[in-house]
């Protein structure tokens, strides 16, 4: 067993061991990967643990390659893409190549946010260069060791499917055989990586690795966690948001079949008992006073109400370039709309979880989640333990789409184990889900475009209220980004303090990102944002600030061709003389649809594009509306640049689903607040698209050699626009609200 | 006690009549395949065979299920559950995964009507099993495809 280091001066670190059972064990850390989306750094920490925990790639003697993955697999097909990267560089045999959720470790961090998490669509563009790497000198360390095997040179091997070959004599030696081997090479240096052009699997349609086991029902999610002595606990919320509990009565619950504990939490009250049901069915039966706090009265109208008041005034200045007062008062004619935004749920198929066993030594978690880092803080922070004595199981996940970043349901399950001393799982019940969920933010838009003589737009002005997805986040992950060698009472009491400085810094900016980042090249922009939190939870949903921004930005340079007589898709062409990614994707999706066509009959055509981490996405819609109002998408076709793709059939799925959740925002339904609290609470009064309401879907993947973006979220910020704008082709009627609704738009 | 027969062999439970068959088949006997997302018999993550016809195990009491042959994606198999299980496969269907059990339980209801679908039989029979990440075209294409082979 022998460790070493390459790659000082970049702070990558290689470790090479054998272990008797297990095989080649190759391990390196990349704190320094090349991508970062500009988040709080963490400070390079040594991979200096000898054996396996922190491995990135292992191979048995019997040649199963195993790929270590730091990032949860959602369903955003992360599993095989990341094992894709390195098997590429590895010559894996792709039969033997599997998949392993990496165990909680520093070493797995995302660089993009400082803790080991899932999220911003970070997970390729960050692992890229450390997992090549990875796979080219563990590929390097075997040739190495076929050739001194044969007693040759190295020059006369290569590496192919899974065998090193000797050329001239055609010899072979599997990679199972040359484990042992292996790992006493030196460990090299510099390995060259592979050419674009030589690639045998990026860019192939691969099949997921997981799709055997989600076929068979036999993955297992958070829900599917089995433990000897289990307990399942069902948690009651306070009824509105902010309310404390005041009293509660539980003896008629003590009484029923089953329940073994009644425990108030920070959270609400945990009813816990052998079985699911006997939990809910005691909960019904809890008679609880609740301080109901000051937001008893808060509904969507009156935050409506003081938003339309608050728009009057100014803003923090995120983006501010020329001069955009004086323009709009010179301007020949100016345009001007309000737009809204609603609520929304995430709606994970599998409601939140956690499981947790809470020992007086140590601590266990199994949880569905984003967020490792987040998790094991929290875990620690509540039992007392020290950090190494918490580890946090990644199980698979039912969806995720941002909800899973927090850490309220890990919170719940440590404290109820903690309490009761035996293993617990939290199972939120749908409407628990629902009506707890930390939405994506209400929003409410002012806009002016200022159109000079010609009808070309040359000033925006963009002022939007509302509250900031980022805050919540921040709360949440403030312990978990100070550094480790912090003291415990002095990192927390520096991460509370640090909150009100990042969401200073950080708040206004995530907030505003997809109407900041635009790229319509105008003299003239200011985008205002007054930061308004009327006190409903809020977090990142799925493409966080850009679902609202793209919305808002898209529709209204519609309007703006509307206003000045030109083709939504040429000025849009124009606009974007500085940013030929967007251009390119959005000509691609033009051609593609037949934009410059009639359509069919009946039929009505949208155009949006927009970019989301430096991926950008157009889609042309194709739409009908009946009489009664019914919109029904039939067709989208969509362009994407995502830099080098890894695997084209994920890259279709990613879009396809982001286009789902993406008409459910914009067709379906919405959460709406009344009495301080969600007014919906499942899927029979927050509906999700159908098969039925389902469009075709055509993604037209741009080639490219630049290194990869993201996927897992571009395909949601344009889909609403798109549809919207298709809309208003049908109906004349413009929509500056959403969801849409047949009401709306009725003839008659 | 309730006598459940579950996947062609029969348990003897201790369980209140009123649990759901879900609960019962999740925490009693282990089958974790039937998945909890509503509870309200909206979504079909929980869609189960009860002599053959396709029900939501989270409004199906077990007292209501006593005698009846019940099967889980676990015991899904013959012909059209070989063809279904290949397609899906084949066809990359699952993004998460948490709601498959249930699409894949309700194609086979179909299949086992309806050997030769049309898209509007598909949707018709599928519409009301719900997948928040949006593979329905992909679950469409593997219902056709695993009709062509399911047929003897
Ligand atoms: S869980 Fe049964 S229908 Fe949703
Ligand atoms: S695959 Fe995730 S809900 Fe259907």
């Amino acid at each position: 067993m022998r460790g070493r280091l390459f790659d000082e001066e970049r702070r990558q670190f290689l470790q090479v061991s054998f272990i008797a059972g297990v095989g080649l064990v190759v391990g390196c850390s990349f704190h320094k990967a090349e991508a970062s989306l500009d988040a709080p750094a963490s400070p390079v920490e040594k991979a200096s643990k000898p054996l396996a925990p922190n491995a990135w790639i292992r191979i048995s003697g019997s040649g199963e390659v195993t790929v270590v993955v730091n990032h949860s697999e959602l369903g955003q097909g992360i599993f095989t893409a990341l094992a894709m990267i390195a098997a590429e560089e590895l010559e894996a045999d792709w039969s033997k190549v599997r998949t392993e959720m990496a165990s909680m470790d520093p070493v797995y961090a995302n660089p993009a946010f400082g803790v080991q998490a899932t999220g911003g669509s970070t997970s390729v563009r960050t692992c890229w260069v450390a997992l090549k790497k990875a796979g080219a000198a563990t590929r390097e360390l075997l040739v190495a060791a076929a050739a001194s095997t044969w007693g040759v040179s190295v020059r006369e091997c290569r590496a192919e499917s899974g065998k090193v070959v000797h050329g001239p004599s055609g010899r072979s030696l599997l990679y199972g055989q040359l484990v042992e081997k292996a790992a006493s090479m030196p460990v090299p240096h510099d390995v060259p990586l592979k050419k674009h052009r030589d690639f045998k699997v990026i860019g192939k349609k691969m099949r997921r690795l997981d799709t055997e086991l989600k076929t068979q029902g036999r993955a297992v999610f958070g829900m599917d966690v089995r433990l000897k002595g289990l307990l399942t606990a069902v948690v009651v919320h306070p009824p509105v948001f902010g309310a404390r509990l005041k009293s509660l009565d539980h003896s008629k619950a003590m009484s029923m079949p089953g329940v073994r504990h009644v425990v108030p939490i920070s959270t609400g009250v945990a009813v816990v008992a052998d079985r699911f049901w006997q939990a809910k069915k005691a909960v019904e039966t809890l008679r609880i006073e609740w301080d109901q706090g000051n937001k008893a009265n808060l509904g969507s109208e009156n935050i409506r109400a003081r938003w339309v008041e608050l728009a009057k005034q100014r803003g923090d200045r995120v983006r501010d370039q020329g001069d955009v007062d004086i323009a709009l008062k010179k301007a020949a004619k100016v345009v001007e709309a309000v737009y809204e935004l609603p609520f929304q749920a995430h709606g994970c198929p599998e409601p939140m979880n956690c499981t947790a066993f809470v020992r007086g030594d140590g601590c266990d978690v199994w949880v569905p989640t984003q967020n490792q880092g987040g998790s094991h803080e929290i875990a620690a922070a509540i039992t007392g333990l020290d950090l190494d004595r918490v580890r946090v199981h990644t199980t698979f996940s039912g969806g995720g789409f941002g909800r899973r970043g927090d850490v309220d349901f890990v919170a719940e399950a440590v404290e109820v184990s903690k309490a009761v001393k035996v293993p617990v799982k939290v199972v939120w019940t749908r409407e628990e889900d629902i009506r707890n969920d930390h939405f994506r933010p209400a929003s409410y838009h002012v806009l002016r475009a200022g159109l000079d003589a010609t009808g070309k737009p040359v000033a925006l002005h963009y002022l939007f209220v509302g509250p900031s997805w980022m805050d919540g986040m921040i709360e949440t992950l403030a312990p978990a980004i100070m550094p480790r060698w912090f003291p415990r009472f002095l990192k927390n009491a520096a991460a509370h303090g640090a909150v009100p400085i990042a969401k200073y810094f950080k708040s206004a900016e995530a907030a505003s990102e997809g109407a900041s980042t635009m790229a319509y090249a105008m003299e003239h922009i200011r985008v205002e944002y007054i930061k308004d939190d009327p006190g409903v939870p809020t977090g990142a949903w799925r493409s966080v600030a850009h679902s609202g921004h793209a919305f808002v930005v898209e529709s209204f340079v519609d309007e703006i061709a509307m206003a000045s007589g030109n083709d939504p898709f040429q000025l849009r062409m124009d606009l974007l003389r500085n940013a030929p990614k967007r251009r390119k994707v959005l000509k691609i999706a033009a051609e593609k649809s037949g934009w410059e066509k009639k359509p069919p009959d009946g039929i009505h055509r949208g155009i949006a594009v927009h970019d989301f981490h430096d991926t950008p996405a157009a889609m042309v819609t194709e739409v009908s509306v009946d009489k009664a109002g019914q919109v029904r998408v039939h067709r989208v076709v969509c362009a994407v640049d995502c830099g080098t793709v890894i695997n084209p059939k994920n890259v279709e799925a990613q879009i396809s689903g982001a286009i789902a959740f993406g008409l459910t925002a914009t067709l379906k339904g919405s959460i709406t607040i009344g009495k301080g609290r969600a007014e919906q609470s499942n899927f029979d009064d927050f509906p999700l698209l159908r098969m039925d309401e389902m469009p075709k879907v055509e993604v037209h993947i741009v080639e490219s050699e630049a290194a990869p973006t993201g996927i897992g979220e571009v395909g949601v910020p344009p889909i609403a626009p798109a549809v919207a704008n298709a809309v208003f082709a049908a109906t004349g009627k413009r929509i500056r609200k959403l969801p849409i609704t047949s009401r709306d738009l009725a003839k008659g | 006690m309730v006598e459940l027969k579950v996947n062609k062999k029969t348990y003897r439970l201790d369980v209140d009549p009123e649990t759901p068959l879900l609960w019962v088949l999740r925490e009693e006997l282990g089958l974790n395949g039937t998945k909890y997302s509503c509870g309200i018999g909206e979504c079909g993550a929980c869609v189960v065979h009860v002599d053959g016809a396709a029900t939501r195990s989270c409004v199906t009491a077990v007292s209501e299920v006593k005698g009846k042959e019940i099967t889980t994606i676990e015991g899904l198999a013959g012909l059209i559950g070989e063809a279904l299980s290949e397609a899906w496969i084949d066809g990359d269907v699952p993004q998460c995964g948490y709601c498959q059990s249930g699409q894949i339980m309700t194609a086979a209801e179909l299949l086992a009507s309806n050997p030769r679908p049309s898209d509007s039989d598909i949707d018709a029979a599928m519409s009301g099993v719900l997948c928040r990440c949006g593979t329905y075209n992909e679950i469409r294409r593997a219902v056709h495809r695993a009709a062509g082979r399911s047929r003897p």
